[in-house]
Formats: C-alpha cells, structure tokens, sequence
C-alpha cells in the first residue's frame, strides 16, 4: 500500500509515545546514571566513569554465564525450529481435529512461566515425579539437582515443551496461506514429498519462521523465572543463564553498578542480533510485495 | 497434501505436551499422604481439599483477582493507545516513523531483569508501588509493542479506498474509526487483546518486584508460599491447575484467528 506522507500522524502516535518514554526510557536512564557512579550507601554517588564496563567485559562470572546462555540459546532454536516445521506439516489442515490440535498446543504458551518451572519441577523429581520415577525405574541415573547435565537436559526439555508451539502455529499459519492449486501443479510435475517441501512450503514459511526465530532467540536470551524455579541457577552455577545471573547482583547483592553496566550490554547484545533480524525481515517484505 | 503417519506424529506430540500437565492436575487431586508415600498413576484416594483450601483462603484467592484485575487493565491500555497508533503506521508516512517503529519494537526485547530494579525505584517514588496500576504500566512495556506490531499487520489488509469513501460520505476521523474502521479489525483487536492477556499473565519478574502486598499476583504467592509452609505439594499442584484456566478460557474464545494471530497479522 502506498502511504502518504502526513507528520500529522505524530498525534496518533504520540499516546505510546508518552506511555513508553514513561515505562521505558526512564527506568533506563536510571541504569545508564547507575552504570557510571559508585556508591559506597547512604545515597551517596560518585563519578566512576567507565570503570564498571570495564569491569563487566574482563569479569570471568559473566563470560561464563555469557557462554552458557549462548549454548543454551544455539540448542534451543535448533531443536524448536526444525520439530516446529515438522509438527506443522503434520497438523490437519482444516476442520474439529484442527481446532483441537491448535486449542492444545497454545497450551503450554498460556501457562504462567513460573508454573511451567514448577510442572517441571514436580514432573522431574525422583521421588514423587512420573519422569523422574520412570528413568529411574529404566535404570538410568537421573537428578536435576545434584547433576549438571540433568539439570541441562530438564531446563532443555521444559523449554522444547513449553514454546515448540510457537513456532509450529506460526508455520501453520504460514502453510495456510498456500493455495490448494499449487499441491496440485505439484502433484501434476510429480515432485517428490522433499522438493514440495523445500520449492513451496519452505518459500512461503520464510517470513513467519523468522517471526519465529526473532522471538524464540529474544525470549530464550532473556529467560528467567523457568530455570530460576527447576533449578535455581544449580547445580552450582550450572543453569545460571545471564538474567539469573543479573537478578542475582542487582536485587540479591544490590551491587547496582556494576550490573547496570551489565544490562546495558546485556541489552546491547540483544539490540545487535535482533536489529539484523528486523533488517531481513524488512527487506524480504518489501521483495515479496510486487 | 496427505502424509502418511502424520497423525501418529501429532498423537506423539500431544501427548508430550500433555502429560506433564496430566501429572499436575494428578496431584492436585492427591492428598500429601498419597503423594509422598506412595507412587500413584491416578489418585487412588480422591480429594478436593487442596482446592477448597485454594478458594475459602483469601491469601490464595486473592491473588488470583490481583492477577485479573492488572492483566484486565493492562490489555485495556495497551489496546487504547496502541489503536491509534498502529493507523498512523499503516496508513501514514511521517517524519522518523520507521525508527520509531524499531524504537518500539526494542522493547519487546528488553529484557525484564534489565528493568526490574529501576522499575521498583520509579513507582516506589511516584507512590505506586504495590498497586494494580504500576503492573498493568510495567507490563505495558512488552504489551503496548507487540500490540502496536499485531494491529499494524492486520490494518494493512484493510484497503485505504475505505478511508477514503468515509471522509467523503462526511465521517469525522473519530467517528469513523470507532464506527468503521474498528469493526473491520475487530479479529485484528482480539488477537491483539489475547496476546496482550497471554503475555501479562504468565509474566513474573516483573509483577513479584512490583508488589508486596495488596496487589500481589498468584505467581508470587506461590513461589512465597512453597518457602513458607515447607511444600505442601497438592496445594501448590491445585493452585497451578487454576492458573492454567483463564488461558484456557481465552483460548476457546480466540481459536478460530489464533493461527493467523500467532502470525501477528502478516500471512
């Protein structure tokens, strides 16, 4: 659609505007001012420059939980994405079982992140949960708690579990929006099961599935309350993503510069991957648009 | 294009989605005897006593009308200021409109923990703290962008020529928006309004920093409660089982756009 150019529009904007500079913009100046002063209590702040940046960038804790919420995010989205697609080609296209299928899936999306941690939680236990008594019973030792890769492939688990579903209704809706016709110019050139999945569902997926991607990289980058009630950061420091870690200094330490130096990379980094996602995503619109 | 198996595929998945919360709903139904003593697939002694403990208890019930009554408000706002502003970027072209766009959509990805100690220091020194308002505001930071992305995607398929007919048939720009142009997007509203709901509900860190007291939402009480008590395990089970309902509810009413709504309008 051709817009026509009206500055004008400022007024309808301007609501959010106001409401977002409020919610948004001042909570984040009073990082930036903490991430230059120090304090030593008593409301007392001193200059100190860039001394927590510098801090932020050596400090080995945070390379650490940098590491691993970069692991964590790489697994995430290489198992949600490919099961997503998958889940979506085999969801019925219209119809009861449709309606059910979608009804079930958005499921696990509406639960309050702090339940997902404690369905988990109950779920995996040796002592009272059915997956941790099932494993058990095979014969495999299994405890979140006291054993790091356990706690790993819980916290793994419960994500694939709780925002498969995401991705998967966003492929559906994007293979929705293939038109019957082009099955049947398919079926006609009698292409193979694998070239109508890579020339026309994958096509017509792209622009949703870095929907998808966006999100699930973003929501897995900022991920908290989850791994926070499995496991609490443990065993050792083991699941201690960077917003646990975060929380951790500022609310639990009340070490305020130091990790107000640490959101703003935190922010920044997020900022970076997901501004080259909005790029690709722009330009492929304005390719698909004629 | 039918596949073979693909219903074996969706059966299998459903049921990994399913069976955890299964056990939840399992437990919920158990007394604490039953659950720790013995392994039971299904509640061999049947009680409804962890909910009734849930419902006559106002330090359990009440968070779940705190949860409401912050979710309610914050859908109401983020709806109200996102509508006007989701025309102007889909019909309009203005000075900075695409950073603005961008600038909005940045705090979608803030992250929460970047926000929580700043946020309890702004609402604390505005007298906020501890009420519905300051969630529902708070919320309105992740809210208000994806409400603004959500309605721009479905206002574009609604072609201008019907601005147009409006203002010369003698419409007010009021009057035509809320008598025509809102009743044309009005799925656009409800995906909006389901996804500003969904979002505010399952959120914690945030809602947990805000509030002490009077506001307090149920996630927290659960979290303060499982300290306090020494896990009481059916109780907690019993107070999961009733969060997952007013998604479920939600759910039922949307389901029909929930496809093209989790698409944020644009397939």
């Amino acid at each position: 659609m051709d817009k026509s150019w009206n500055n004008r529009a400022w007024f309808l904007v301007l609501p959010v505007l106001l409401l977002v500079a409020f919610s948004a913009v001042i909570p984040l100046m009073t990082v930036v001012n903490y991430s230059v002063q120090d304090t030593f209590g008593n409301n007392e702040f001193f200059w100190a420059g860039l001394e927590w940046f510098e801090e932020t960038i050596t400090s080995e804790r945070i390379h650490a939980a940098l590491g691993r919420q970069v692991l964590f995010t790489a697994i995430i989205l290489a198992i949600e994405v490919p099961l997503g697609i998958f889940v979506a080609l085999n969801m019925p296209k219209k119809g009861f079982w449709a309606s059910l299928c979608l009804i079930l899936m958005a499921m696990p999306l509406l639960i309050p992140f702090n339940v997902v941690g404690t369905i988990w939680q109950i779920f995996g236990r040796v002592d009272i949960g059915l997956l941790g008594r099932t494993l058990t019973a095979m014969g495999i030792d299994y405890n979140y708690t006291s054993d790091w890769l356990d706690a790993w492939v819980t916290v793994i688990v419960m994500d694939v579990w709780h925002w498969t579903s995401l991705v998967a209704l966003l492929c559906y809706a994007g293979l929705q929006s293939i038109p019957e016709a082009y099955y049947q110019a398919a079926k006609i050139d009698q292409a193979s099961r694998w070239a109508v999945f890579r020339y026309i569902e994958l096509p017509k997926m792209r622009g949703v599935l870095l929907i998808a991607v966006l999100l699930r990289f973003m929501d897995s980058f900022m991920i908290y309350t989850e791994p926070f009630v499995v496991t609490g950061g443990g065993p050792g420091n083991s699941t201690t993503f960077l917003s646990i870690d975060l929380v951790k200094m500022a609310i639990g330490q009340f070490d305020l510069g130091p990790a107000a130096a640490f959101s703003i990379i935190y922010f920044l980094v997020i900022l970076l991957v997901s501004w080259v996602f909005y790029t690709v995503m722009t330009n492929l619109d304005r390719e698909d648009r004629p | 294009m039918k596949r073979p198996g693909s219903a074996l595929v969706m059966v299998l998945y459903l049921l990994f989605l399913l069976i955890p919360i299964y056990w939840l709903v399992n437990m919920s139904l158990k007394t604490n005897a039953e659950i720790t003593r013995s392994f039971t697939l299904w509640p061999h002694d049947l009680t409804f006593q962890n909910y009734r403990t849930i419902l006559t208890d106002p330090a359990w019930y009440m968070g779940y009308v705190n949860s409401l009554i912050y979710v309610v408000m914050n859908t109401a706002i983020s709806i109200t200021v996102a509508l006007p502003a989701a025309y102007a970027f889909s019909r309009y072209r203005f000075l900075g409109d695409k950073h603005l766009f961008f600038w909005l959509l940045t705090n979608r990805m803030a992250p929460p923990a970047v926000f929580a100690l700043p946020f309890f220091q702004l609402y604390s020194s505005v007298g906020l703290f501890d009420t519905h308002i300051a969630v529902a505001l708070a919320h309105c930071l992740f809210n208000v962008p994806l409400a603004v992305w959500i309605l721009e995607g479905f206002m574009r398929g609604v072609p201008k020529e019907i601005d147009e007919t409006a203002y010369i048939d003698g419409y007010s720009f009021p009057r035509f928006f809320v008598k025509i142009f809102m009743p044309l997007i009005a799925s656009g509203i409800g995906v909006a309004a389901f996804f500003c709901f969904m979002f505010s509900w399952v959120e914690l860190l945030l809602s947990r920093t805000l509030t002490s007291v009077n506001a307090k939402p149920i996630a927290a009480t659960m979290t303060r409660t499982v300290s306090a008590s020494g896990l009481d395990w059916g109780v907690l089970a019993a107070a999961g089982v009733l969060t997952l309902i007013p998604g479920g509810l939600v759910i039922w009413f949307v389901r029909n756009y929930i496809a093209k709504g989790f698409a944020l309008g644009r397939v």
